[in-house]
């Protein structure tokens, strides 16, 4: 493998810096993008190099910001793209696709940056990985580190899914519950990244390389369309961080001659009402993203103050995109909705996902003529907890064990709307 | 009065490579300008030319961001801590 990265620049005002366990600019606080020469990797990189590859993100190691022969991998990435044609009558919509990271190693999309910043924070010699999270990236960073030999020190806030924080301890690491909200728990990870020198935060002093990763789905969605960019992609927002790398992983493809142009996609944004900086300012119209304090069921995006709000606002705004904000009751509400056309089971971040693809269908936003790819980027058991007690989450019936039992239940379940069954 | 400013390893090269620097304030405001009075470059990294905290910088009071209270004129007690704190970090 070559290594196309020339360096490190500030997205704001352009200073370069060495590509080590750098992530803001020490002149103006902005963040640290990953430079690389595109001319160099357009002369190498093919179709065919890619379709050769490994089935995981590894697949296109030429677009990551790492040279590495053997990375912290359990698998990350190639996740189906599935057509979801009876979703799509449901919403109105013509051609629909689902991305579904549900079937990453640990059940959602941080997979896939966490393969690429500890391949990273090991090359650089970090022993220990550590992040602040609201559960999936937790979830991952125990396990990959666990999986790279390396110790881990997970920070989460206390009020966490059950699944989630079980799924975290599991692997061994410390993991340490903040009373207060994500947004605590990130300040005290900002401010730990300077007490703890030798700890590789994913998504602190390494985050500038963990981003990256989460180019992946754009790549994937091209090459699982045949090579082809979609016309518009719903999503979720939480930093921003993933919004606008997708955003990015489509125009690299272009840059590198993998796909005809830099294909045009519009990239509209999914909210929950509870936490929607994002959203408000895109309906708004304003500059600013106004910090919030979150409150809803969809705690994987309860960011209050989004490290990329304003760069995911800019890339909705430039794209033709849209955003919206959704209720609680309508998440989970989409989560079964999801479930029940198409078979994929979405944590409450899916549930924003589907949620939002529906509103900007009837409001228009998304269009039936449009080729359209949601990303579902966690699995419905983390959070199963949020559907317990609703309709629809539990037996249509208890009973005895006797034919006479059974029939009069399915009787009942009929009157409720469950259609008559063929014998 | 005396408040306990902390800075983040990023202006460190400023500070003689202290992590903890002392000053006189009863704001916010006032804070950040006797910290650059003691380390003459600090303002340059922390305002924009005109004068407001830049966008990827936040500044916590009692583990609260200022901008959810009077930012720069937020009021500090004796013995408060005041941190600096890069935004661009975690989701």
């Amino acid at each position: 493998m070559v290594d196309y990265v020339t360096g490190l620049r500030c997205r704001e005002c352009q200073r370069a810096y060495p590509a080590e366990a750098l992530h803001v600019c020490e002149y103006c606080f902005g963040p640290l993008e990953v430079a690389y020469d595109y001319e160099r990797i357009a002369a190498d990189i093919s179709r065919e190099r890619i379709e050769a590859g490994p089935r995981s993100i590894w697949r296109y190691a030429d677009l990551l910001p790492v040279d590495e022969q053997a990375p912290v991998d359990l698998g990350a990435g190639f996740t189906p793209l599935v057509r979801a044609d009876r979703l799509a009558a449901e919403l109105g919509l013509g051609e629909l696709w689902i991305k579904d990271d549900t079937a990453n190693p640990t059940g959602s999309f941080k997979d896939r940056v966490v393969s690429v910043a500890l391949t990273k924070a090991r090359q650089l010699g970090f022993k220990v990985a550590a992040c602040a999270s609201t559960g999936n990236l937790a979830n991952s960073v125990a396990a990959h580190a666990a999986r790279a030999g390396m110790d881990s020190v997970v920070l989460i806030p206390s009020n966490l899914e059950a699944a989630k924080v079980t799924m975290t301890a599991v692997y061994g690491g410390t993991v340490i519950a903040v009373d207060g909200t994500y947004d605590d728990v990130n300040r005290l990870c900002a401010e730990l990244t300077s007490e703890r020198p030798g700890w590789a935060f994913v998504n602190v002093n390494v985050r500038t390389y963990y981003a990256e990763g989460s180019k992946t789905l754009a790549f994937e969605i091209a090459e699982q369309l045949g090579w082809q960019a979609p016309d518009h992609v719903v999503v979720p927002v939480g930093s921003g961080s993933q919004l606008t790398k997708v955003a990015k992983g489509f125009a690299e493809l272009g840059k590198v001659g993998l796909l005809p142009a830099e294909p045009a996609v519009r990239i509209s944004g999914a909210q929950p009402e509870g936490c929607a900086p994002v959203a408000t300012a895109f309906a708004q119209g304003a500059d600013a993203i106004r910090p919030v304090k979150p409150d809803t069921i969809a705690k994987s995006l309860a960011i209050g103050n989004p490290a990329d709000g304003w760069y995911a606002l800019d890339v909705v705004r430039r794209s033709g995109g849209s955003c919206a904000a959704v209720s609680d009751a309508e998440v989970l509400d989409a989560i079964k909705l999801l479930a029940r056309t198409e078979g994929i089971f979405a944590e409450t971040a899916g549930g924003v996902t589907i949620a939002t693809l529906r509103r900007l269908a009837a409001l228009g936003a998304v269009r039936p003529d449009e080729r359209v790819v949601a990303l579902v980027t966690g699995h419905g058991l983390k959070t199963a907890e949020a559907l317990t007690g609703t309709e629809g989450a539990g037996p249509t019936a208890t009973i005895a064990p006797t034919l006479d039992a059974f029939d009069a239940a399915l009787d009942a379940a009929r009157g409720h709307g469950i259609e008559e069954l063929p014998r | 009065m005396s408040v306990t400013v902390r800075i983040p390893t990023q202006l460190r090269a400023l500070t003689g490579g202290a992590g903890e620097v002392e000053v006189d304030a009863a704001s916010v405001g006032e804070a950040l300008k006797a910290l650059d009075a003691a380390h003459p470059g600090l303002a340059e990294r922390l305002f924009d030319e005109s004068g407001n905290l830049r966008r990827f910088v936040n500044v916590f009071v009692a583990d609260e961001d200022v901008r959810f209270l009077d930012g720069l004129a937020t009021p500090l007690a004796d013995g408060q801590t005041l941190s600096i704190v890069p935004a661009v970090a975690g989701g």
